[in-house]
């Protein structure tokens, strides 16, 4: 079988991306400091970050959502890259991407826009989240929105603990949420 | 995930070694870098509208075969270009076919093949073929016309 050269590969994937014609450019980034991770960006804006990728399932997971022109496309991540290194050297606290939440359902999606709102460096619990929302005794349910979080990291629900201050859970693991705590200050 | 179709990506991956391979064949290595964009950004244009996910193999390479003849046509516009089907795998209809289209104009003999020989539908013909619907069905029933005329005259 012929092997593409990598110039034209790459020529082709950012060509697919300038053309409008992707329903979702993605990319795997390798080495950040909390692991792989993949990430992806439609025309709307950054519809997925996902931890330690399995690259099938991811795919078919972004076609079923947003539709199947799924292509990696580094190129159209510059900026989400970009943001994503000042975050981890610590001299980014805030993200400034459009973001596509056209896949989450009402109540999540208000629960994520809630989420937006906890600031750099702080906490707040499951319970408090849910208050917010208009729904004191969901805290639970607000804990199911976190873990299916379809963009972590950028929608801080790392910054959310439970009542008595411990980690509770991540679903990226708790080392990941620790990490992240640690890096903003929040944890000592 | 409509019908089976693959992601994008899963498709790219498949088949870009054997789109090029065809592109270098027939039109050297230099020609063939542009032509293996133009393949894959077309098809990339009409991926959102397939209704299924088979022979993307055959479609992906009739798509090549088009590039290739579109781009001839702009540097020599009065030439004689054949169609050669791409994509032959072991369907036997599609062996039946070949022979039998071989004096069809290009993109009569495209639309036969891919409608009779791989029973693709008219909107994915016409992706493969760069033009619309109703263009493809056109293509397609002419070229059976044209045969049927000849097979009279034989």
């Amino acid at each position: 079988m012929t092997a593409v050269p990598t110039v034209l590969d790459q020529r082709f994937r950012t060509a697919a991306a300038a053309s409008g014609e992707l329903d979702v450019a993605f990319d795997v980034l390798d080495d950040t400091p909390v692991g792989r991770l993949l990430v992806g960006v439609s025309d709307r804006g950054l519809c997925r970050v996902g931890f330690d990728p399995e690259p099938e399932a991811e795919l078919e997971r972004l076609a079923r959502l947003f539709g199947p022109r799924v292509l990696r496309s580094p190129k159209a991540l510059d900026r989400v890259h970009t943001e994503l290194d000042q975050y981890f050297t610590g001299r980014r606290h805030a993200f400034d991407l459009e973001l596509d939440l056209r896949a989450t359902p009402g109540f999540h999606r208000r629960v994520l826009v809630e989420l937006s709102r906890v600031e750099y460096g702080h906490t707040t619990t499951y319970g408090a989240l849910a208050a917010q929302v208009g729904a004191p005794r969901a805290a639970r349910a607000v804990g199911t929105v976190m873990n299916r979080n379809p963009l972590p990291i950028v929608l801080p629900c790392h910054r959310v603990v439970g009542a008595n201050g411990s980690l509770t859970g991540y679903g990226g693991g708790l080392d990941r949420k620790e990490w992240l705590l640690r890096l903003e200050g929040a944890l000592l | 995930m409509v019908s089976g179709i693959p992601p994008f990506e899963r498709f790219y991956e498949c088949h870009k070694g054997e789109v090029l391979a065809f592109l270098r064949r027939r039109a050297g290595r230099d020609r063939a870098d542009d032509l293996f964009q133009e393949t894959f950004l077309r098809a990339l244009r009409a991926y959102g509208r397939l209704e299924h996910g088979e022979h993307l193999r055959a479609w992906v390479l009739t798509i090549a075969a088009n590039a290739l003849v579109d781009a001839a046509r702009r540097e020599r516009p009065t030439a004689e270009l054949a169609f050669e089907p791409a994509g032959e795998d072991e369907r036997p209809a599609v062996e039946e076919l070949a022979p039998l289209t071989d004096d069809l104009p290009p993109k009569e003999r495209a639309a036969v093949v891919l409608r009779y020989g791989y029973d693709l539908d008219y909107d994915t013909i016409a992706a493969a073929l760069g033009s619309n619907e109703q263009a493809a069905r056109q293509a397609a029933s002419a070229g059976v016309r044209r045969l049927r005329k000849e097979k009279e005259q034989r």
